[in-house]
């Protein structure tokens, strides 16, 4: 049966049609006739922020936390450029996500009419596709092809911008949504080839010294089950990077934890000395490898990932598989079911006497390389701890970027996928406390939690206000060093000491005011002795929003870290202390 | 470091050729010469760029070219046997006894002089790259008004061809 329906009108049917429960967005002129259709319906729901790019945001944590596409509605010109940041940082990320901005009428394109930007053109370098809509007639078709392209192969960002003449409510055609798409140009790879799994498991089980590396691509195939056997069967050293976090348990022993720029001594020195790396779902990008010429001299790379580009692009790879993450993974363990061989006994116990002692020398979970906190003196670690502790670990961890998202990602361990949400390859200050607000979309049971400094929440606490109206019951973990924390750091180690435009000069706001003008709870912490205590009454209060405003040692700095332009294995172990 | 010719067949969009050339300028990839039109097919393009680089950046190049959503296929055609071909326009200053100096060159070249002025001529000439490059140091001292080249446009040669 077909309707009559009008280009707006039509657009949220196909969202409805798609699948899609909840839009994040923001109205404007150019999106009017938008608003009003979502206004005669009920069955996609609108989530009105404060901000575009905490739109985006939202439904990047949203998507995250999920694993289905995010969905924003933005006007055009401001509107449409303020979500630009964090489609950008959807794209870093490959996070899927349809973002549909209004344009200005498709006579006054090309005019600077009021608000008119070219979206289209704005965008193009962080989306992995856009699409303008020129007839009311080919919404149907271009929201299938957007929602398939944003899912399906390599995830990313689809920007479909629609002029406002589009969706003129009197200009009605017959709608019917497509069952199925077939776009001739795009076609995704389904398998891995099985010859190059065949050489790469020959390599992965003549290893003596080899490690698996788990990337971001792990947690958004939803791989981990997977790639949990794959380790059980093998078992073999594993290290993750800081978007893999979660896709094998921290807590594990075979977990070395978390590689590159912070990662763990034992991680780093394991991959310099690996002689086989088995890369999951990564992109070896250049806060994971340091000098590229100096990386893991002795390994044996194999490579696999969805996007071909990612291969050999930083790190000239020995044997690529090109494919679906949990198909080659599969394809992989069947391997080992029909062959028998595995890596010598002797050789890896070895190996793993190597690893343990690395373990021994300087790992930050065995020897702590800071000061033990007391007093008035939080270390910012320990506020990480105790957010663990306190959260038995299983709470959703959404992180600003700087000092406390490094802290982060080295002391929760996360056991399970889709629990850790940061932005980790564009770094986008701002991405927390909107990404917290569509975690708790995406999951209303489990307790979400953002991490953030007093730089970052800056950046969208506008937010808070959105909380209040959706009841949406963040636990706002600021760790407050009075600072940029991380450049703080850089300045510390890199220009003796000079902050230039680091500190804020007494002008923080009174954090915990701010939360109660937003109706929402502020506590303040100064003292180690009630921190784990004020967190447990945090998060006993389920159903409010706390913003926990903890003051930490503004001198800290985050440790291990790489030596710049060094190997893997030069790293800064603390303050004092380089390997 | 070696030249280039990559053949890319893509939909007969808007935008698309827009997300070939940023994604150039984006990754910091050098373009030549480009050239572009619909083929008989007339919902797919032809676009034929040139460019220098080395075999890795040329396989980044591809893959990356062979990711964007509007691009059917990419070919590397430098990589084997192929034809190659460019075609020129180019006016010159010609006057009294450089009118024959012009034409020889001309014909020596296999060109056309295509439009005849009284202080001018104009040469349509067409082959590969070099070849237009060595009509106009031959010209020598002959002064050249205007330029108009079509940038190289290529196919292998051999059945292997460039389609659906
Ligand atoms: C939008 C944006 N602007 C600038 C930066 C550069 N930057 C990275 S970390 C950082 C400091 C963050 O400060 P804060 O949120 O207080 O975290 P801290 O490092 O102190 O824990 C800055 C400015 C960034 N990542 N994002
Ligand atoms: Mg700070």
């Amino acid at each position: 049966m077909t309707e009559m329906l009008s280009g707006g009108d039509a657009l949220i049917r196909a969202l409805k049609d798609e699948g899609v429960e909840l839009v994040f967005g923001y109205p404007g002129g150019a999106a009017l006739h938008i608003y009003d259709a979502i206004f005669r319906q009920q069955d996609v729901e609108h989530i009105l922020v404060r901000h575009e790019q905490a739109a985006t945001h939202a439904a990047d944590g949203y998507a995250r936390t999920s694993g289905k596409v995010g969905t924003v509605l933005v006007t055009s010109g401001p509107g449409a450029t303020n979500a630009v940041t964090g489609i950008a940082t959807a794209y870093m990320d490959s996070i899927p996500m349809v973002v549909i901005s209004g344009q200005v009428p498709s006579s006054k394109i090309g005019e600077d009419a009021f608000q008119e930007t070219d979206m289209v053109g704005v965008s193009r370098p962080v989306v992995k596709h856009s699409f303008l809509v020129k007839d009311a007639k080919d919404i149907p078709m271009t929201i299938k092809k957007a929602y398939h392209i944003a899912r399906t192969g390599r995830p990313g960002p689809v920007v479909v911008d629609i002029p406002k003449d589009v969706t003129n409510p009197h200009d009605k055609f017959e709608y019917s949504y497509p069952e199925t798409i077939d776009i001739r140009s795009y076609q995704p790879v389904k398998k891995g080839h099985p010859g190059q799994i065949r050489k790469a498991m020959k390599t992965v089980l003549a290893a003596k010294r080899p490690i698996i590396y788990i990337g971001g691509g792990a947690v958004q195939s939803d791989s981990s089950d997977q790639i949990r056997k794959l380790v059980d069967e093998l078992g073999y050293p594993v290290t993750n990077t800081l978007m893999g976090l979660g896709a094998y348990p921290g807590t594990s022993e075979k977990n070395l934890g978390m590689l590159g720029m912070h990662g763990t001594y034992e991680s780093n020195m394991a991959m310099h000395h690996a002689d086989v790396i088995l890369v999951l779902g990564a992109r070896l990008d250049d806060r994971t490898t340091n000098n590229t010429k100096k990386y893991c001299p002795d390994a044996t790379i194999v490579h696999v990932d969805i996007d071909p580009t990612t291969i050999s692009k930083t790190i000239q790879c020995d044997i690529p598989i090109v494919g679906p993450l949990e198909e080659v993974v599969g394809d992989m363990l069947d391997y080992l079911e029909e062959n028998a061989q595995r890596a010598d006994e002797k050789d890896l116990a070895t190996w793993w006497e190597q690893c343990n002692n690395w373990r021994e020398q300087h790992s930050i979970y065995l020897k702590p390389n800071h000061e033990p906190s007391k007093g008035e003196m939080i270390k910012p670690q320990d506020v990480l701890k105790a957010l663990y502790k306190v959260t038995n670990g299983d709470a959703i961890v959404c992180s600003d970027v700087g000092q406390h998202q490094m802290f982060a990602a080295q002391y929760y361990h996360f056991d399970k996928p889709r629990q850790w949400i940061n932005s980790g390859g564009l770094g986008t200050m701002g991405f927390g406390l909107p990404a917290a607000m569509g975690a708790i979309f995406a999951d209303r049971d489990t307790p979400v939690a953002c991490v953030t400094g007093e730089g970052s929440i800056q950046m969208c606490i506008q937010e808070l206000s959105t909380c209040s109206q959706y009841h949406l019951p963040v636990k706002i973990i600021n760790v407050n060093n009075q600072a940029l924390g991380m450049v703080k750091q850089w300045q510390d180690m890199n220009y003796e000491g000079r902050y230039s435009q680091s500190l804020y000069e007494e002008s923080l706001p009174d954090f915990i005011k701010l939360a109660e003008a937003y109706g929402h709870v502020g506590i303040k912490v100064t003292k180690f002795e009630e921190l784990e205590e004020k967190m447990a009454e945090c998060f006993a209060m389920t159903d409010r929003v706390v913003f926990m405003d903890i003051y930490v040692d503004p001198m800290e700095h985050v440790y291990p870290m790489h030596v710049p332009e060094g190997s893997m294995r030069d790293m800064w172990v603390s303050k004092t202390e380089r390997i | 470091m070696k030249k280039r010719i990559i053949s890319i067949l893509m939909e007969n969009e808007p935008g698309a050729l827009s997300r070939v050339v940023g994604l150039f300028s984006q990754r910091g990839y050098n373009i030549d010469s480009l050239n572009v039109a619909p083929t008989n097919d007339l919902s797919l393009s032809r676009l034929t760029l040139t460019t220098v680089c080395d075999d890795l950046v040329t396989e980044q190049i591809t893959k990356q070219l062979n990711k964007l959503i509007d691009v059917v296929k990419v070919l590397d055609i430098s990589e084997g046997r192929h034809i190659e071909r460019e075609m020129m326009l180019i006016k010159v200053k010609a006057k009294a006894d450089q009118r024959t100096e012009v034409k020889r060159c001309s014909d020596i070249f296999r060109g056309q002089i295509v439009d005849v002025g009284t202080t001018y001529y104009t040469v349509m000439l067409d082959g590969d790259s070099a070849k237009l490059d060595g009509f106009i140091e031959a010209l020598g001292d002959i002064s050249v008004l205007e330029v108009v080249r079509t940038g190289v446009c290529g196919i292998a040669r051999s059945e292997k061809s460039l389609s659906l």
